[in-house]
């Protein structure tokens, strides 16, 4: 079985756990110098590992390492709004690889990217214009969080079409590189009134399976799935035990399996009644069920980020989660049982997985 | 030649670069410009778009509290503090 490797952001540093039959794990790190980072990815592209992390301290940086964590560097040249525009960078939250661009979200929202694979960067779009644009540039107006753009959804070979959440405000998507953007909220549930119908929806996590038409999110207010690659959206939160959460990740080979992590939606959001529970749908949404094998069902208050969980390629693919407790879960057999393979890590931001030939 | 000292936080981020060093300049701003010329990407570790010093790092000269303009004598100690934050 070819090597699979985690790449875990925390609150104090990225991990790396690695194994070779995804039973026995190893744990590397923490790099970055113990920076809060928000999001870690392999990027498949390069073999390289790019950390989005912000020091209170010494501001926004990308970290990169082109030998699997062994060696870091770090670059935040032209990462910036510039001293006269009045936004700030206050954070870098998440990465992604589009074609030859490798895209970061930061707040206030905007997308920056590099085309040396991190050394310097470059703004892409704040997104103006759009339906809340006006207001969103506000840090006032910011969520608790303030991610600014919180998420995209790219195809590694594909550097004209994708898609950014604005956090708070919904998805856009693009089909020239980010030079125009078009809402994709049609269908999606708000529970409060907005000045616009095609913004104003709080979107935690966007994903796509393997068929580009078949996406799904999980928002404030519950889960939805798309069949016309996100033009319009249908509620498929019937049969979770709420419909607040913010992790979600795709079945690599079947476009009708999805997996998401409720938590509750007040104050507390961890999963409900302490007992940690991962729900899986066969039938695109149509019915879920609780997968608990070997995760810890008493006093389990721990709650997952937006990019706390992932799954990999294998022909089994494994699932795997991150806490808010430092630990991570693995499944190997499509989330039906777990192990936990890591224990006492800063708080988790995120989760990314890649199998390594 | 000023006396220069950095914060601990500072020097694992860039190969080379001591806790504390001499540099010449008329200004705190000055200073970190001519020490971003040698270890690039320093500046934007301690200055914030503005520009101004990022919110969590003091600077003080001789002993006084210090922006970005306050001058740096020939024989000014400048200290960058990376304040307590965080947890």
């Amino acid at each position: 079985m070819p090597k699979t490797m985690l790449t875990v952001a925390t609150r104090k540093g990225t991990f790396v756990l690695e194994s070779d039959d995804r039973r026995d794990w190893t744990l590397r790190g923490p790099y970055c110098e113990g920076w809060p980072v928000y999001h870690a990815i392999y990027d498949p592209t390069t073999g390289d590992i790019y950390a989005a992390a912000a020091s209170e301290w010494h501001g926004s940086a990308v970290w990169r390492s082109a030998d699997l964590g062994e060696t870091w560097e770090m670059s935040s040249e032209g990462l910036t709004y510039g001293d006269e525009d009045g936004r700030k960078i206050s954070k870098v939250s998440t990465l992604a690889r589009a074609g030859d661009r490798l895209l970061v979200g930061v707040e206030a929202p905007g997308i920056f990217e590099s085309r040396d694979n991190g050394k310097n960067w470059s703004l892409l779009s704040t997104l103006s214009g759009q339906h809340g644009s006006e207001a969103w540039d506000d840090p006032a107006n910011q969520p608790p969080g303030h991610l600014g753009i919180s998420n995209f959804v790219t195809e590694p070979d594909d550097s004209e079409n994708f898609f950014a959440v604005v956090q708070g405000v919904g998805a856009f998507e693009t089909e020239d590189g980010g030079s125009s953007w078009t809402p994709r909220n049609k269908g999606l549930r708000r529970d409060w009134p907005a000045d616009y119908d095609d913004v104003g929806f709080c979107v935690h996590k966007l994903v796509r399976s393997s068929d580009p038409q078949r996406m799904y999110q999980q928002n404030h207010v519950g889960m939805h799935r798309s069949d016309d690659a996100g033009k319009s959206w249908t509620e498929i939160t019937e049969g979770l035990p709420g419909d607040f959460g913010f992790a979600a990740a795709v079945h690599p080979h079947d476009t009708e399996t999805f997996y998401v992590i409720p938590v509750d939606g007040g104050h507390d959001r961890t999963m409900h009644d302490g007992k940690a529970t991962v729900w899986r749908t066969r039938d695109a949404g149509s019915s879920w069920q609780p997968q608990r094998t070997g995760l810890p069902q008493e006093n389990a208050r721990i709650g997952v980020l937006r990019q706390g969980m992932t799954t990999d390629t294998h022909d089994v693919p494994g699932v795997y989660f991150g806490t808010s407790t430092g630990q991570v879960f693995a499944s190997g057999d499509e989330g039906q049982t777990w192990t936990e393979i890591a224990n006492y890590l800063p708080s988790i931001s995120s989760v990314d997985v890649a199998v390594l030939d | 030649m000023a006396d220069v000292r950095l914060p601990g936080t500072l020097t694992p981020l860039f190969p080379g670069l001591p806790r504390r060093l001499e540099v010449e300049a008329p200004t705190v701003l000055a200073a970190i410009d001519s020490l971003e010329q040698q270890w690039p990407g320093l500046r934007d570790r301690l200055v914030a778009e503005g520009p101004t010093l990022r919110s969590h790092i003091h600077a003080y000269v001789d002993g006084e509290r210090a922006g970005l303009e306050t001058p740096v004598a020939e024989r000014s100690r400048l200290d960058v503090i990376a304040a307590i934050s965080g947890g």
